[in-house]
């Protein structure tokens, strides 16, 4: 525990402003260095240096966020660890995400209350004289988290947690028998029905990470951004949007970006929209900075209405735009329907079958109803759930709930290939592990305790 | 009258199969060894199933080989079936499982043990400690004997205040109605051992003649058995069939009819009895549901007519053993040769123990097997051989050998008990291993002969061999990495496995990870070199297939091993270490653990407790150092 490489957000977190996140340990340069694309690789970069980048998603090399990262080889470092700092710009949701990101990494994990501090220490960094400090520090801030967890563990979220992990010790169970009693006439193991409960055990925490989604969207308002080419109406939409909601609207300035958001709530779902300047390639400077401020904000929308004019035939730009969106969680919105209709729907509609289309006139206030049922589809399946719902919020259990779904997944797969049952074990016993680190529950005996209550064994 | 009798190094209470490890690895280490045995007609009995190994268990009597003691030859010279269960599984879970001819077994040892150099084998009751300063020096018996010594080993088993149920009746015994050792239980509580009350059970046994085999599937041995010892090359031992039949619903209506008279409902028994290993009254309480449960009859030796009814563990009434024998398929003309029985015990509680194995308040005496609250011969070996090293080393002013979590089953085992203690009588189990794709039943000498070596139990031409072994295991690797196989050398054979063919080539290794590739496979391609022996090929089959898996879990014990070399020192005193959780301060100095590795494994111990405990061992260490600059 003490050789793990921890990560943890240093700064105070807010709206706007620089977030620090902080990475210390063995793994923290070479770890950092698989999601941070840049000219140079932090490997061979010299210690007390900063370097521009981009944190990428590692499945799928996408950017994520623009950041500057501090590299610090120990023992040259607060903690007398290799130390990255990872300076994010993006706001809150930016910053959670780049976290989110550095914990999947293998061998890392959220830092323990004054942890830095105690590394610091125990690597002789700190002097003798603030040893107690920092034990006080641990238990103070250790107690406090054990109460948080245990209020947690009260609730709705913890039962399902527990639940799940029932499925999973269930599983456990069945294969240590398997393995430890191999003449006992339990079931022969099968592919089966390690698929079967790792399946529905995954399913499961999709439905939590949803939750995740969902929380984070109610809290934090879905990241919308309009997009078109001019005149098709984005700034009426904007304004219709804005002013039906005038009571509601604040002007978040952005953090470094200067994309101006607006915060409304359409009948209860909470869109976050990003006034975007519109997208062309244009050799005036002053508004290609203002472009490509816009294409950032594109790439971190979770909703673009992508707006149509009915009464014009697809350009040539708009083609491009339908050409650029195909992948991306889009709403084809197609205004002026109070004109006539010059626009071919067929195309779109071909063009890009998985997004919904919405005729919509924005003059006539008409069709607003429509986008906010497309929304409504798209992001809660047709129904915003009640309020008492429990969400998975936290981002240590966010990143612990994807760590056993990657390995709950891998167990299936090694299934498929045929790997031994005591091998399969090993993907789900870590599965079983990260779920109780979420409730803060020890393995020890329970396995154990759980074969001999679910089979009957003896000589 | 009493009178001193002997003097030795070290004496071992009790020659079970802890006991006969202890004073033969004391004893071949070169210390004048003293083994006591209330009777001498029990050296090594098996006084409940007749056999030896199967998983984990099977694990341990291969390391307890590897580390040069007794149980793996024995049994090889013994047994009269061999079988190797889950082959189906991967290579971790593998395991060996022999049927002994229990007589056989007995006889064998004591001869091997008669004939060591430096043990004296004695018939003798121990029925007190002598204790000075807080040190034991030695023994006396029920006859007066005095014996005095450096180290003491007591392996009881289940003599301590032995006590046999069955039904309504109730007698002081040890197993299999021997004499129970009463005294010492009084001797060990008296120097300030605290002992706790377990109890464990066996079934009856029948007669051969009366069995009709024709209503049960026979379960033979193995064709080409395999072997415990790493020594054993081959056998002529002629192997015996065990049979599976089931019980009824007659069997469980009479067990339900009776549940009144089963001492385990009537509150008879007041020991701990194991979950593992419930009696069959028990089973059929807690698992209502199960219309059947299997019974396994299995010869007790060559010859002899007794059979060993495995699955029917029992305390309940003769009577009621007899019409639960004669419900089952098979038994229904059975003549019962002896009944089961359940039988209650002094143990010591665990965390009393360092992890050598030597108790914490006694200077001296150690304890191994059944008396630590363990069940099982071969945990109770693994135990013995390591209280006999221990003992040993004592004598020789060397510092006690442990065996980690990551070096082997044994290491697990005591690990568990000195730092976690039990509630019911432990059994070895995989899943209680967390690196158990290193701990693997072929890999046991690769793991532990260098210790055995080293602490003199393995001679230098077993080591030898040994060390032949593993380079030529080495040297096969490299081979396979460096032969390049073309396509249309192996398609046909991959496409025959069930694999997908290739299409560029590629090295033997890379093809040999694929789960459907095995050696033998590749050796139609590339053959090895003739001194490659099977087991040799097995070694580097395992090594390269699970390679990826192997090396995630040594990353791991990597880790482990970082917290397992930070050392508590002896002098802490928890109850100062602003901080701690209360809970935590008691554990800790209960179970004092030697390693900040250790004490994370003691319950109710905290990740906070831990980094506290760390920042203290900091400032501990700091402050000693600069006292010690200061003197100098």
């Amino acid at each position: 525990m003490i050789h793990d490489t921890i990560a943890a957000i240093s700064t105070a977190v807010g709206e706007g402003g620089i977030a620090i996140i902080r990475v210390s340990g063995p793994d923290a340069i070479e770890g950092v260095d698989r999601i941070f694309r840049s000219r140079i690789s932090l490997k061979d970069a010299q210690t007390h240096t900063v370097h521009y980048g981009h944190i990428v998603e590692p499945a799928t090399n996408e950017p994520v966020e623009e950041v500057l990262v501090t590299l610090m080889r120990g023992p040259r470092s607060f903690t007398a660890e290799d130390v990255v700092e990872i300076n994010a710009h993006g706001g809150v949701i930016a910053v959670k995400k780049v976290l989110d990101i550095v914990l999947q990494l293998d061998g890392f994990r959220t830092a323990e209350p004054g942890e830095f501090t105690k590394r610091a220490f125990l690597n002789g960094r700190i002097d003798l004289m603030q040893a107690e400090a920092v034990i006080d520090l641990i238990r103070s801030k250790s107690d406090r988290a054990f109460s948080v967890a245990r209020k947690q563990a009260e609730g709705v979220l913890s039962k399902r947690i527990k639940s799940l992990r029932q499925t999973v010790i269930e599983l456990l169970a069945h294969i240590e028998v398997n393995i430890d009693y191999p003449e006992h006439d339990v079931e022969e193991m099968t592919s089966a029905y390690i698929r079967d409960q790792c399946g529905s055990a995954i399913e499961e925490i999709d439905r939590l990470l949803k939750t995740a989604n969902e929380g984070k969207i109610l809290r934090e308002g879905i990241v919308t951004a309009i997009v078109g080419r001019p005149n098709v109406g984005k700034s009426s939409l904007m304004n219709m949007l804005t002013q039906e909601n005038k009571a509601i609207v604040t002007d978040i300035p952005g953090t470094t970006r200067d994309v101006i958001e607006q915060f409304v709530s359409l009948n209860g779902i909470p869109l976050r929209l990003l006034d975007t300047a519109g997208i062309r390639e244009t050799n005036d400077v002053v508004e290609r900075i203002g472009v490509e401020r816009s294409r950032n904000a594109l790439e971190d929308a979770d909703l673009i209405l992508f707006l149509l004019n009915n009464n014009e035939p697809l350009q040539a730009e708009d083609r491009e735009l339908l050409d650029q969106l195909k992948e991306r969680p889009v709403i084809t919105v197609i205004n002026k329907t109070d004109l006539p209709r010059q626009l071919e729907i067929e195309v779109v509609e071909r063009a890009v079958p998985a997004h919904s289309i919405v005729p919509m006139s924005v003059l006539a206030e008409e069709g607003l109803d429509r986008l906010e049922q497309a929304i409504s589809e798209m992001f809660f399946e047709g129904q915003l759930e009640s309020h008492d719902l429990t969400y998975v919020s936290n981002v240590r259990h966010i990143s612990l709930l994807k760590r056993a779904r990657q390995s709950l997944a891998d167990a299936i797969e090694a299934s498929n290939m045929g790997i031994p049952i005591d091998v399969i074990q090993i993907d789900a016993r870590s599965a079983w592990e990260s779920l109780g680190e979420i409730l803060g529950d020890e393995a020890g005996d329970s396995l154990i305790d759980q074969i001999f209550s679910q089979f009957c064994l003896g000589k | 009258m009493r009178y001193l009798a002997g003097e030795y190094d070290v004496i071992v209470i009790g020659a079970g199969h802890a006991g006969c490890e202890a004073a033969l690895a004391a004893a071949r280490m070169g210390c004048e060894t003293l083994l006591l045995t209330i009777n001498l007609d029990m050296v090594a009995f098996m006084p409940c199933n007749p056999s030896i190994g199967g998983p984990a268990k099977g694990h341990v009597v291969r390391e307890v080989d590897a580390l040069g003691g007794e149980m793996g030859r024995n049994i090889d010279k013994t047994f009269i079936q061999m079988r190797m269960l889950n082959t189906g599984k991967g290579p971790a879970v593998h395991a060996l499982r022999a049927q002994a001819d229990k007589f056989d077994y007995q006889h064998v040892m004591k001869k091997t043990i008669e004939e060591t150099p430096h043990l004296t084998l004695r018939q003798g009751m121990a029925e007190e400690l002598i204790v000075e300063d807080g040190k034991c020096v030695g023994i006396v018996t029920k006859t007066g004997a005095e014996y005095r010594s450096r180290t003491t080993v007591v392996t009881t088993g289940t003599y301590l205040r032995g006590k046999i149920i069955m039904g309504e009746l109730m007698y002081e015994s040890g197993p299999n109605n021997q004499q129970p050792s009463v005294k010492l239980s009084a001797s060990l509580k008296e120097h300030g051992l605290e002992l706790v009350r377990f109890k464990t059970g066996t079934p009856p046994r029948v007669h051969k003649d009366t069995i009709d085999f024709s209503k049960t599937e026979i379960q033979p041995g193995d064709d080409h058995p395999k072997f415990f010892s790493h020594e054993t090359e081959t056998s002529n031992n002629e192997q015996l069939p065990c049979w599976l039949t089931y019980t009824s619903e007659a069997t469980h209506k009479i067990i339900n009819d009776n549940l009144h008279r089963a001492p385990m409902f009537s509150g008879a028994i007041e020991g701990t009895g194991p979950r593992y290993c419930p009696s069959i009254e028990d089973k059929i309480v807690r698992f209502a549901d199960k219309p059947k449960h299997q019974i396994f009859l299995e010869p007790e030796g060559k010859n002899t007519s007794e059979f060993y009814v495995q699955g029917l563990s029992t305390s309940m009434p003769e009577d009621v053993q007899l019409g639960i024998l004669r419900s089952i398929p098979g038994l229904e003309k059975v003549e019962m040769m002896r009944n089961g029985y359940a039988i209650e015990y002094d143990a010591v509680v665990p965390t009393q123990l360092w992890p050598s194995l030597e108790t914490k308040v006694i200077d001296s005496l150690f304890t191994a097997g059944q008396i630590n609250g363990t069940s099982g011969y071969e945990e109770a070996a693994g135990q013995g051989i390591m209280a006999g090293i221990n003992a040993a080393r004592k004598v020789q002013g060397k510092k006690p050998i442990i065996l980690g979590r990551s070096e082997g089953y044994i290491g697990v085992m005591i690990d568990d008990l000195v730092t976690k203690g039990t509630n019911d009588p432990y059994r070895l189990l995989t899943s209680r291993a967390e690196y158990r794709l290193l701990l693997r039943h072929d890999n046991a000498d690769l793991r532990l002969t260098p210790i055995g070596y080293e602490i003199g139990l393995i001679s230098e031409e077993r080591y030898n061999k040994f060390l032949s072994k593993k380079e030529m295991v080495e040297m096969d690797i490299e081979r396979l990495r460096n032969i390049k196989v073309k396509p249309d050398q192996v398609n046909e054979m991959l496409i025959a496995a069930g694999t997908a063919p290739m299409v560029n080539g590629t090295d033997a290794l890379s093809l040999l990870r694929r789960p459907e590739v095995t050696y033998a496979m590749l050796e139609t391609v590339v053959p090895s070199t003739p001194e490659m022996t099977e087991e040799m090929k097995e070694q580097v089959e395992i090594q390269i297939k699970y390679a990826g898996y192997i090396e995630k879990q040594l990353h791991q014990v990597e880790r482990l091993n970082k917290m397992e070399k930070k050392r508590i020192p002896d002098d802490i005193e928890y109850n100062d270490i602003n901080g701690l959780a209360s809970e935590a301060k008691q554990k800790l100095a209960l179970v004092r653990p030697l390693s900040l590795g250790q004490a994370s494994r003691v319950a109710g111990v905290t990740p906070a407790d831990i980094s506290i405990l760390l920042v203290y061992l900091e400032h501990y260490n700091r402050v000693t150092a600069a006292r010690g600059s200061s003197y100098g």
